[in-house]
């Protein structure tokens, strides 16, 4: 106890030049700061991400390569693309998930009181996860290339492949940030996002080719936004991109944004 | 110049469902000093600091914090205040170091202003050798230090200090209290809301009482202990067998009802409310004066004003310890 007293005499109240104002790119790339720090401080939550992905790769590599598509090399051109996808899909709930953590415990009100940039809290979350995405597409494409995988749209391709993912990515996060808004628990918006991304990644081309599943699942598989992004990434990879296959995946992204980006903050602004 | 009150509350109504958590409250807390909140559970404290912090809008009513219209302007309203406490919590996968180098970004510092300051604040806060490890390997009493050492990264004109010592051991209570008074020192105004009464007591120089979202009483610690009674007498008698016999010598002597204790050998009176001070401290000497006379022998006496417990008892008909009852409010 002495010791504070004395450690608190000798302290002085901070100064103020002016009073502090709301700055748009400083107090997001803070946010992101934050966001980077959370994840080096609990880095389960990427493992966990990448785990599941790079288990399906060695695992329908190995076992179902040489039967699905003659052999594993083969079968390894068509599927690494597919868990690259797999994988950022599976991280882009961790904004939404860090939201309603915040919400739950106390951090949003503590920001939503501070004069700060708002959309900062939500912004550098989703920059953050940028960062969480490229660590994770270079720990499966790195283990792609360990496998023997040699992409035929070389690096230019790959590099415009995990862009177009980055991008998708970060639109998705937006249907997760507007959910964490609503849902009660983090425990809720972890198990929903299981039980959407689940079914959407098995019931599209990543695993195998839609042509030999039956009339009724191929139909679902061909509207499955998933199969889109795949079909785009695999071609980008593999050098044989067409304009319209990605302009799908940016349209769609648009779509997302244009739509869960406002509704966000409506939420977040509406919490009272 | 600024000459405008802290806060100036009028009229505020929150309504949730069918509860008036906030019903017509009024408030006014002038600059320095620390203003003590006090109200059981679900009496409206928090309702009330998160329209005053910002963060809830009222249904109707005008509130202004530091001269600023808190619905009008809350922008200028963020920027002269923090929040401690429930409202506002600490980050606890990052460090003590960190959470406070967030802080200091948020509001403007460069990077190596904002480190210095943390490094600092986690000296003064007696932090220093806690500064790398993740807060949630804290103690209580570590937490509420550097919530503390958060809020006043920039020292703020109004600090919301949300029960500041739940839960904490009396060591760190009362180095809480000390920070506290430090700051106010330093020019701070404090809103401090408890369900302690003693801590109010301590700390507080103008205290609100609140209830069924109302203000039902206000004013120094010692005016409201005035407006229940001026003094309470507890004497305890070195032999209990005297009890009976003191208690009707004393009945006899101030005219008022004198209680048997717990203590089988202690008595108390609350002495003549409408009397003053001396005339209190008379009436009470003149009690242990006929108790000797008449051959009772007295282990100890003392004179006190009453607690606030016995305060909020007389005020709402209900201790502090009991949750006002939700939206039966008339």
């Amino acid at each position: 106890m002495t010791t504070t007293v004395t450690a608190l005499e000798t302290m002085t109240v901070a100064s103020q030049d002016g009073v502090p104002r709301p700055r748009v790119f400083r107090n997001s790339l803070t946010m992101a700061w934050r966001a980077l720090l959370k994840a080096r401080h609990e880095p389960e939550l990427v493992a966990d991400a990448i785990a599941i992905p790079v288990l399906f790769t060695l695992l329908f590599t190995y076992l179902f390569g040489g039967a699905l598509s003659g052999s594993t090399h083969q079968y390894l051109r068509f599927l690494l693309p597919g868990t690259l996808v797999m994988t950022i899909l599976l991280i882009t709930v961790s904004a939404g998930l860090s939201l309603n953590n915040d919400r739950n415990q106390g951090a949003l009100d503590r920001f939503r009181s501070m004069p700060v940039w708002q959309p900062a809290l939500i912004i550098g979350s989703l920059i953050g996860d940028l960062i969480r995405y490229l660590v994770a597409a270079a720990l499966v494409l790195g283990l792609g290339l360990v496998m023997g995988y040699r992409p035929a749209g070389g690096a230019g391709g790959v590099l415009l492949a995990v862009a177009l993912i980055l991008v998708f990515g970060f639109s998705v996060s937006w249907i997760w940030t507007s959910l964490g808004l609503v849902l009660r628990s983090a425990q809720a918006v972890s198990i929903l996002s299981f039980a959407v991304q689940v079914p959407l990644t098995f019931a599209s081309n990543v695993f195998v080719n839609p042509a030999t599943l039956p009339g009724w699942l191929h139909v679902f598989v061909n509207v499955n936004p998933v199969s889109h992004l795949v079909t785009a990434e695999r071609a980008l990879m593999n050098g044989t991109a067409a304009v319209g296959q990605v302009g799908w995946v940016l349209l769609a992204s648009a779509g997302l944004i244009a739509v869960f980006a406002p509704l966000t903050m409506l939420l977040y602004r509406g919490r009272q | 110049m600024v000459t405008a009150a802290a806060i100036e509350a009028s009229g505020l109504v929150k309504t949730y469902g069918t509860t008036r958590a906030v019903d017509g409250l009024e408030l006014t807390v002038p600059r320095g000093g620390v203003f003590g909140l006090l109200g059981p559970n679900g009496a409206g404290k928090t309702t009330t600091i998160r329209i005053l912090a910002t963060l809830t809008r009222p249904d109707a009513g005008q509130a202004s914090v530091l001269g600023h219209d808190v619905r009008a302007d809350p922008l200028a309203v963020r920027a002269r205040i923090s929040l401690t406490g429930q409202f506002a919590t600490l980050d606890a996968s990052l460090t003590g170091m960190e959470n406070l180098v967030l802080q200091a970004r948020l509001l403007g510092l460069s990077r190596r202003a904002a480190r210095q300051r943390a490094g600092e604040l986690l000296d003064a806060f007696g932090l220093a050798d806690a500064g790398r490890r993740a807060v949630k390997a804290y103690s209580g009493g570590m937490r509420r230090r550097l919530d503390v050492a958060v809020s006043i990264v920039l020292a703020p004109a109004l600090l919301f200090l949300d029960e500041p010592t739940t839960g904490l051991d009396p060591r760190s209570r009362s180095q809480v209290w000390e920070m506290v008074r430090w700051l106010v020192r330093e020019g701070t105004t404090v809103l401090l809301t408890t369900q302690y009464l003693d801590e109010a007591d301590q700390l507080a120089s103008q205290i609100a009482v609140i209830d069924h979202g109302t203000i039902i009483a206000s004013g120094t610690p010692g005016e409201l202990k005035a407006s229940v009674g001026s003094g309470v007498l507890r004497v305890r008698l070195a032999d209990p067998g005297d009890r009976e016999k003191a208690r009707r010598i004393l009945e006899r002597t101030f005219g008022v009802a004198v209680h048997p204790e717990p203590d089988p050998a202690a008595l108390t009176a609350r002495l003549n409310a409408d009397a003053g001070e001396g005339e209190v401290g008379d009436a009470a000497a003149l009690g242990m004066f006929e108790l000797s006379r008449e051959g009772i022998a007295i282990g100890t006496f003392a004179l006190g004003q009453p607690s606030l417990d016995e305060v909020f008892l007389a005020l709402t008909g209900h201790n502090t310890q009991e949750s006002a009852p939700k939206g039966t409010v008339a």
